[in-house]
C-alpha cells in the first residue's frame, strides 16, 4: 500500500469515463472529481458540460445558522427521514479553513456518520479556503456532481456567519435557517443578512427555557418584513438530539419544494443561483488576470518604493499602475 | 497553482473513547495547512473507509489505545483494498509496542507513531509522502 | 450562588502587616544587594520558571508571599476544618495508606489469579479495570466489541463472571474499587450479590465504584446516555447505597482522567471539584438529607510529575471541599466535609523509551501523593505506558510503596511540607484558581450546561495542545524522548513481556452464550420490564437492577433498556 503514485491531477483522466463514472454512481469518481472542482481544475470544465444536461431533478436544501446551533445534527435527522422515504441524500458540509495556515477541521461528518456506510448517502466535506479560490463555484459544482449522479435531495449545510456562506445557500430552492435560544446573537444573525433568504425558521434546541422568547421574536420579525407572495413563512421548534421536530421540518422541506414546482418558481431560483455564480466567476477570472497582469508589469515593487519614500501617495500610485497597464480610468 | 491541499481522515475505530492523541494530532495536521475530516470515536471499519472514499483523502489517520491495533489495520487495509483506495497513505498512532510494528507494516500500514512520537514528525512525513507521490 | 475567592489574604492585625512588611522589605534588599551581584555571574538558566501547569515560579518564597494567611482559618490542624493538612488526627502514624494496585485483563480467572498475586505481595486493596465493552455496557458479542474483549480490563458480562472475578476474595473485609462509568449501577448489584453469595451481609460490604460520569463527557468518553439522565443514575446509586450498602462508597469524582487528557493542575481541581458540588447538589435536590451522602463521596486524583505542585494541589482540594461542602452546601456532619482521596500516578509522564526511567518517575509522584495526604494509592508499573502491566514490573510498582512506608521516613509525621512558604504559596495559589474557575462554571450555568457546550472540553484541548507544544520546542524537557535519547532495539526483555490471551474473546462469548441459554428467561424479561418502567417513571432503577443481574440478565441487555429510554450521548466536537 502507498506504494503506487496517485493520479492526482485531471490530465491522466479522460472527461468522458469522468462524467460516466459520475452518472453510474461509482463513489471514488465522484469523490475525485469534486477534489477537481475544488481546486478548479481544467478537468472540471471539460467533464460539467458533460454532466450538465442531468441536472436538474435534485431538491437542493440549504440549511444554514451561527456555530453550535446543531446544524449538523439536524442534517443528519434529515438524512434519516429521506432515506426512510428511499430517496438518495447528498450532502455538502461546509466549514472555515485557517486564514492563516489555510488548514481546516472539518467536523460536520462526525454528526452523520452513522451514514456513512448508506449506499443512499454520499456526504462531503468542503473547506472553506480561500475566500477567492471559489468556495461558492466548489460547492455547486459538488451539488451538480451529485444531482447527475441521482441524489434526489441534496443539502448544503453552511455556517451562517459572513456574505460568503450567505450567498452559498441563497442559491438553495429551500433555504434553512436555524435559530438556538440562548446564543443571544443568533438573532442578530439572522437580521444581519439570513432573514432575507430564509424560506424555513428553525428554532433547535427547543427543550430550552427561552425558545419561546425566540419564535417569538422570530414572528415579529416576518411582521415587519414584507410577505412572500406564494409562501407563508413557518417557524418550528426542533430538538435534533432527539429527533422532535423532525418530521413537521421534513414535512415543511415537501411543502415548499411542491409550492416552487407550482408557483414556477423551481427554475426562477436556479436562474438567480446561476447569475450570481456567473457573475462570481467573473469576478474571479478578473482578480487573477489583474494579478498576472501586475506581476507580469514589473511595476509594483517601483511605486511601492515611491509611496514608502514618500515621493507618491497610494492613491496617485494605483491610477498610475492601472494606466500603465493599459486600461483607462472608470 | 499552489500545491493541493492535503486531506486527511482522522478516525478512532473501536470503543475506545481516549481522543486526546487524536485531537492533538487533528490540530497538528490542520496547522501544518491540511484539511481534517475528523469522524470521531466509536467508528466501525467499513465507516471510517466510507469517509475516506467520499472525502477522497490522501491519507487515513488511525488512532488505538485500546491494544485492538492489528484486528484494526487488518480489517481496514482489507476494506480499502477491496474499495479500490489502497493507495491512500495509511498511518497509526497510540499505545502500539514496537513489537507489534512489523506485523502492522504487513498489513500496510505505512507508519506507526508511538507513545513520545513528536506531531512534527508525523507531519513532516505526512508532507514528504505527498511531495513524492504528488509529483506526477 | 456565587461563593467568594477564599485565599489567605484577610487582615489580622498591624503587628502581622508590619512584619510582612519588614520581610518584604528585607527581601527587596537582599535583590539589590546580593541577588543583582550573583546574577552578574551565574545567571539563570532559563529566562522564566514555571510549575508543569503554567504557573510562575519565583526566586524563592518567604512569610510575605503568604500574606496575612490565617494558619487557625486556612491551615490547622489534621483531622480538622479545613482539613488542609489530612483527614485524619494522626494520619499515617496510626496507619498507612492502602496500597491499591488496578488490575485487570482477559477474562475473570486471569484478573483473580492477578489479585491473588497482588495481595500476596503486600497490597492491601483491590481495583478493578474493565474492559472497553464492559465499560460501554456492551455484552462481548457486540458487532463492536469483538476486537475489545478482555484487552485494556477484564470482560463482565453477566453475575456468573462477576463470582469468578471476585472467588476467594472477601468482600466484607478487602475493599474492593470498580473503575467503572456509566454501567457502575450495573456492577455494583454484582458486587452486593457476590457478597450475598459469599454470606456477606449488606451492611458489612465495603468498596469503591467509580461511577463519576461528568468527567466521561469532559475527559475520557465512556459515555452511554446523555448527562442529565446520567447524574440521576449516579443519584440513583448514592441513594440505593445509602439505605442499603452504608459502608459501600457509590461515587468516586475523578480527576485522574481529567488531567491525564490534558488539563492542568487546577483545571484538575476545578473541574473535578465541581463535578462532586454536581453530584451531592442532585442528591439534596431529590431530598436526601444533606448530610447522609457527602461522607460517602470520595475522590481519585492523579500525582503528576511537578512534585510541589502536586503537593500542593492535594492540599488545596481538601480545604475547597471542606467550604463548599460546609459554606455552599450547608453540610453540618464534619464528616461530610472530609475529602477523601485515592491517588494515582501520572500514566501520561511515562514514557515508552528508556522504560526503566518510569520506575523513577513513578517514585516521585508516589512520594508527593504520600506528602500530600492521600488514603489509597495506585503506583503506575513502568511498562504501563503500551500494555497491561507484566507481573515484574507491578511487583516493583508495589515494592515502591512500601519503601517509601518503611524507610524513607515519609509517613513519620503529618503533614510535613506544612509552613513551605513555596507550598503553602502554590497551595493558595491553586485553591483561587480553582475557584476562580469553578465560580465561572457557576456563571455558565453549571456543569452539565458547561459540559453541553463543550466549554470544559474546550479548556481541556487547549491545555493539552500547550503542552504538547512545549514539549516539542523543547521548553519542557522529557528524559528519554527529547533529551538524552538513545537509539533503541524496542525489543522489551523476556521478564517484561506480557500478552492477554488471544482465546479470551472466543472463550468469554461461550460463556456468556452458555449463561444466555442456562437462565430463566421470564425471570429476565420481567425484571427488564420493571426496570424500564422505573427509568420512565423516575423511580430508583436499583432494586430491579439487582433483580436483572441475579436473574443472570447481560450487561448489555440492562444498559439496552436504559438506551431506550435515556437515547444515546453524542459527543460534541471540539478541538
Amino acid at each position: 500500500m502507498s506504494g503506487e503514485p496517485r493520479p492526482l491531477h485531471s490530465r491522466r483522466d479522460d472527461p468522458q469515463a469522468l462524467a460516466a463514472g459520475v452518472r453510474r454512481g461509482d463513489l471514488r469518481t465522484i469523490a475525485r472529481l469534486i477534489t477537481f472542482a475544488e481546486r478548479d481544475e481544467a478537468a472540471v470544465a471539460q467533464v460539467m458540460p458533460l454532466l450538465q444536461p442531468h441536472t436538474g431533478r435534485a431538491h437542493i436544501v440549504g440549511i444554514t445558522g451561527a456555530p453550535g446551533c446543531g446544524k449538523s445534527t439536524l442534517v443528519d435527522q434529515v438524512i434519516a427521514i429521506a432515506r426512510a422515504a428511499t430517496l438518495r441524500v447528498g450532502v455538502v458540509a461546509v466549514d472555515p479553513s485557517s486564514p492563516f495556515t489555510r488548514g481546516a477541521i472539518l467536523a460536520d461528518r462526525l454528526r452523520m456518520q452513522r451514514h456513512s456506510t448508506d449506499t443512499g448517502t454520499f456526504i462531503r466535506s468542503l473547506a472553506s479556503r480561500d475566500e477567492l479560490g471559489g468556495l461558492s463555484a466548489a460547492t455547486w459544482d459538488t451539488v451538480r456532481i451529485l444531482d447527475a449522479a441521482g441524489y434526489d435531495v441534496i443539502l448544503i449545510e453552511t455556517v451562517g456567519a459572513g456574505q460568503l456562506e450567505t450567498d452559498i445557500v441563497a442559491g438553495a430552492h429551500t433555504v434553512v435557517v436555524v435559530a438556538v435560544p440562548g446564543l443571544g446573537d443568533s438573532i442578530q444573525a439572522i437580521k444581519a443578512g439570513l432573514m432575507e433568504i430564509a424560506d424555513i425558521f428553525v428554532v433547535n434546541m427547543a427543550d430550552r427555557p427561552d425558545a419561546a422568547q425566540v419564535v417569538n421574536d422570530l414572528r415579529d420579525m416576518l411582521r415587519l418584513n414584507p410577505d412572500h407572495p406564494t409562501w407563508e413563512i413557518p417557524i418550528l421548534t426542533t430538538v435534533a438530539t432527539v429527533g422532535a421536530g423532525l418530521p413537521e421540518l421534513w414535512a415543511a422541506i415537501e411543502r415548499h419544494r411542491a409550492n416552487l414546482r407550482e408557483s414556477g418558481a423551481w427554475a426562477g431560483r436556479l436562474k438567480n443561483q446561476a447569475r450570481a455564480e456567473l457573475l462570481k466567476s467573473l469576478d474571479r477570472q478578473w482578480h487573477h488576470h489583474v494579478q498576472e497582469r501586475v506581476a507580469a508589469s514589473g511595476s509594483l515593487a517601483r511605486l511601492a518604493e515611491e509611496v514608502a519614500s514618500k515621493r507618491l501617495d497610494t492613491h496617485s500610485a494605483a491610477t498610475l499602475l492601472w494606466e500603465e497597464l493599459g486600461w483607462k480610468q472608470r | 497553482m499552489s500545491d493541493p491541499i492535503i486531506r486527511v481522515v482522522v478516525a478512532k475505530p473501536g470503543m475506545d473513547g481516549h481522543d486526546r492523541g487524536a485531537k492533538i494530532i487533528a490540530r497538528a495536521f490542520r496547522d501544518a495547512g491540511m484539511e481534517v475530516i475528523y469522524t470521531g470515536i466509536f467508528q466501525t471499519p467499513e465507516q471510517i473507509v466510507s469517509a475516506v472514499i467520499q472525502e477522497d483523502a490522501d491519507v487515513l489517520g488511525l488512532s488505538i489505545l485500546s491494544g485492538a491495533h492489528v484486528h484494526y489495520a487488518q480489517e481496514i487495509s482489507r476494506l480499502l483494498r477491496e474499495q479500490g483506495a489502497d493507495d491512500v497513505l495509511f498511518v497509526m498512532g497510540g499505545t502500539i509496542s514496537k513489537a507489534d510494528r512489523p506485523r502492522l507494516n504487513e498489513l500496510g500500514v505505512a507508519a506507526v507513531f508511538g507513545p513520545g512520537a513528536r506531531t512534527g514528525d508525523v507531519v513532516k512525513f505526512v508532507r514528504d509522502w505527498a511531495a513524492e507521490h504528488r509529483a506526477a | 450562588m456565587e461563593t467568594k475567592v477564599t485565599s489567605a489574604t484577610g487582615k489580622d492585625g498591624r503587628d502581622t502587616d508590619a512584619a510582612v512588611e519588614a520581610i518584604a522589605q528585607a527581601h527587596e534588599e537582599w535583590r539589590r544587594a546580593v541577588l543583582q551581584a550573583s546574577l552578574q555571574r551565574f545567571s539563570r538558566r532559563k529566562p522564566g520558571f514555571a510549575t508543569l501547569s503554567g504557573i510562575p515560579i519565583n526566586d524563592l518564597y518567604t512569610p510575605a508571599d503568604l500574606g496575612h494567611q490565617d494558619f487557625a482559618r486556612d491551615i490547622g490542624f489534621p483531622g480538622q476544618y479545613p482539613y488542609t493538612r489530612g483527614v485524619h488526627a494522626t494520619m499515617y502514624r496510626s496507619r498507612l495508606w492502602t496500597i491499591r494496585q488496578v488490575a485487570g485483563f482477559g477474562s475473570a480467572e486471569d484478573t483473580n489469579q492477578r489479585y491473588k498475586y497482588l495481595l500476596a505481595h503486600g497490597e492491601t486493596g483491590l481495583s478493578t479495570d474493565f474492559d472497553l465493552p464492559t465499560l460501554l455496557g456492551r455484552d462481548s458479542d457486540h458487532l463492536l466489541a469483538m476486537a475489545e474483549v478482555g484487552k485494556i480490563g477484564v470482560a463482565i458480562d453477566t453475575l456468573r463472571d462477576a463470582h469468578i472475578l471476585w472467588d476467594g476474595i472477601p468482600l466484607g473485609e478487602v475493599s474492593t474499587s470498580m473503575t467503572i462509568t456509566s454501567p457502575a449501577f450495573v456492577l455494583t448489584a454484582m458486587y452486593e450479590a457476590t457478597a450475598a453469595a459469599q454470606g456477606v451481609s449488606a451492611d458489612r460490604v465495603t468498596g469503591t465504584a467509580q461511577a463519576d460520569i461528568l468527567k466521561e463527557y469532559t475527559a475520557q468518553n465512556e459515555y452511554i446516555y446523555p448527562p442529565e439522565p446520567s447524574v440521576r443514575l449516579v443519584v440513583d446509586l448514592m441513594e440505593y447505597c445509602a439505605r442499603r450498602l452504608p459502608r459501600f462508597n457509590p461515587v468516586s469524582v475523578s480527576g485522574y482522567h481529567i488531567r491525564e487528557a490534558g488539563a492542568t493542575a487546577a483545571q484538575e481541581l476545578a473541574f473535578t471539584l465541581a463535578d462532586g458540588y454536581t453530584y451531592a447538589k442532585a442528591a439534596v435536590d431529590r431530598g436526601l438529607d444533606v448530610d447522609a451522602l457527602p461522607p460517602r463521596i470520595s475522590f481519585f486524583f492523579d500525582v503528576h510529575i511537578d512534585f510541589f505542585e502536586e503537593i500542593a494541589k492535594l492540599r488545596a482540594a481538601r480545604r475547597i471541599w471542606a467550604r463548599m461542602m460546609r459554606e455552599k452546601l450547608g453540610a453540618r456532619d464534619p464528616r461530610s466535609w472530609m475529602l477523601r482521596m485515592h491517588c494515582q500516578t501520572a500514566g501520561v509522564s511515562l514514557t515508552a523509551q528508556q522504560v526503566e526511567n518510569n520506575i523513577v518517575r513513578t517514585t516521585v509522584e508516589a512520594l508527593a501523593a504520600v506528602l500530600g495526604g492521600t488514603q489509597s494509592l495506585h503506583t503506575n508499573s513502568m511498562d504501563e505506558a503500551f500494555q497491561i502491566p507484566s507481573e515484574k514490573a507491578i511487583k516493583i510498582a508495589v515494592r515502591t510503596q512500601q519503601i517509601l512506608a518503611h524507610e524513607t521516613g515519609a509517613a513519620d509525621v503529618v503533614d510535613p511540607l506544612a509552613g513551605s512558604y513555596y507550598v503553602e504559596s502554590l497551595t493558595n495559589r491553586i485553591e483561587e484558581e480553582a475557584w476562580s474557575l469553578m465560580n465561572e462554571i457557576e456563571r455558565r450555568g453549571g456543569m452539565v450546561a458547561c459540559i453541553e457546550a463543550g466549554f470544559i472540553q474546550k479548556q481541556i484541548a487547549n491545555s493539552a495542545a500547550d503542552f504538547q507544544r512545549a514539549v516539542e520546542a523543547g521548553e519542557q524537557t522529557i528524559v528519554g524522548m527529547n533529551a538524552y535519547v538513545e537509539e533503541e532495539s524496542g525489543e522489551l526483555s523476556d521478564d517484561l513481556f506480557f500478552q492477554v490471551d488471544p482465546a479470551t474473546t472466543e472463550r468469554q462469548i461461550a460463556r456468556l452464550r452458555q449463561v444466555r441459554a442456562e437462565r430463566r428467561g421470564a425471570d429476565v424479561s420481567r425484571a427488564l420490564s420493571e426496570l424500564k418502567q422505573a427509568a420512565k417513571n423516575g423511580r430508583n432503577i436499583m432494586p430491579s437492577v439487582t433483580d436483572a443481574v441475579t436473574a443472570y440478565a447481560t450487561i448489555g441487555e440492562i444498559c439496552d433498556v436504559l438506551r431506550e429510554v435515556f437515547g444515546e450521548y453524542k459527543a460534541l466536537s471540539i478541538f
